[in-house]
């Protein structure tokens, strides 16, 4: 079969070479009873797979989540559930528009989630102020007041776009979470 | 549609017409030394009153069994800045019964107070705080008249003409203070208006091609 990096080789397809490795790892289980692996990785997987949004639907985008949760772009089928508590939270989706009143409060319920924590703002109020973008009461995108790891632009984006962009935060975390306390 | 048809539909205009001239008959005689004027504005009722007669008239209006406006659907303000008494506050009625509506108007200066119809019109509460918090129109006797839509600590009247859009300390960080701050505005790039004729403004060459092709093809027929 030859020596497969994991790191640069592109994803197998599912078919024979699929199955022999993976036979092979179920193998190394049954007979050893353990598999090694960097640890690194382990946790990446592991907090990737596993995200839990905390929503802040705020505004019109809200409604976007909402489809992208529902039956079409299953979001369960990544394993995000909503959590309704910041506490029990990887990540937050701040959906919607910011206003100047309700900033201490996100910023508030941002301090609130346990390390490790991503931020995702979803729309272009979130991103940058957006439509209301000269208001006198709208904050010109919640990175200032929270640090953002991943924009998804759009009015609202589609539901498919806050996949893709959920997707890219699952492919950054896997690059440059570590262990290591921050 | 067959003449008679239409005729029948010029009566139901002439109809409705008519019901609100009655209406604005009835009210000119029951608001006698009450309202200021009263009429037909722009194809609705309108009434104008003095601050003073505000409530009496809000209430003659209401009690009547003819007029029987028993709905306040909104009151709001509007700025004219060029105006001594920059301030027009706008009381919308609706008669059910008749299924009409009327436009009550105050016209107040800056610094005036308006009577609070909180006791007339329950509804009137929170719209009365609205105006209060956009306009700084103060209204005398309403019980909790603080500010509704802006921001706890917010400083002016953001509806107001002279108000920027932008506003004028409304820049909001976080920092080594661990807190929201307000700082002064700082835009990056000002605001723009396209202030465009139409939007076939650049199309008008084409428009005149096009019609003068079509008038050379019909002198070559």
């Amino acid at each position: 079969m030859g020596m497969i990096d994991p790191a640069n080789a592109p994803p197998i397809p599912p078919g024979a070479d699929q199955d022999a490795i993976l036979r092979a790892v179920g193998d190394e289980i049954t007979n050893r009873g353990f598999v090694i692996a960097k640890a690194d990785k382990l946790f990446n997987w592991a907090r990737s797979g596993s995200l839990w949004p905390m929503t802040f639907g705020l505004a019109c985008c809200a409604v976007e989540m909402m489809h992208s949760a529902a039956s079409r772009y299953d979001m369960d089928r990544y394993g995000m559930l909503f959590r309704p508590s910041p506490r029990q939270s990887d990540v937050m989706i701040v959906a919607g528009t910011l206003t100047n009143k309700m900033a201490p409060a996100l910023r508030r319920v941002y301090d609130q989630m346990p390390e490790p924590r991503w931020v995702l703002s979803m729309g272009s109020c979130a991103n940058g102020g957006g439509y209301y973008h000269y208001s006198y009461a709208v904050v010109r995108g919640c990175d200032r007041i929270v640090p953002v790891d991943v924009y998804v632009p759009g009015c609202p984006p589609t539901a498919e776009a806050l996949i893709y962009g959920l997707l890219q935060l699952q492919k950054k975390i896997r690059r440059t979470a570590t262990i290591a306390r921050t | 549609m067959t003449d008679k048809e239409r005729m029948e539909v010029i009566d139901e205009t002439t109809d409705m017409v008519s019901s609100l001239s009655v209406i604005a008959q009835h009210l000119s005689e029951i608001g006698e030394g009450l309202f200021a004027t009263c009429g037909i504005v722009s194809g609705d009722l309108e009434v104008r009153v003095t601050p003073a007669d505000l409530i009496a008239a809000l209430t003659t209006l209401r009690d009547d069994r003819q007029a029987a406006f028993t709905q306040l659907i909104d009151l709001t303000a509007v700025d004219y800045p060029e105006r001594q008494e920059r301030f027009d506050v706008v009381y919308l009625l609706l008669s059910m019964t008749n299924n009409m509506r009327l436009r009550l108007v105050v016209s107040v200066g800056e610094g005036q107070t308006v009577p609070s119809v909180t006791g007339t019109f329950m509804s009137a509460n929170w719209a009365e705080r609205e105006v209060w918090d956009m306009f700084g129109i103060f209204f005398a006797g309403h019980a909790d008249l603080r500010r509704l839509l802006t921001d706890y600590g917010f400083e002016g009247h953001p509806l107001r003409k002279d108000f920027p859009l932008t506003g004028h300390v409304e820049v909001r960080y976080d920092d080594t203070e661990r807190r929201v701050v307000n700082e002064p505005v700082h835009l990056t790039q000002e605001f723009r208006d396209f202030d465009f004729l139409s939007p076939w403004e650049g199309m008008q060459h084409e428009i005149d091609a096009a019609s003068q092709k079509s008038n050379a093809d019909k002198a070559s027929e």
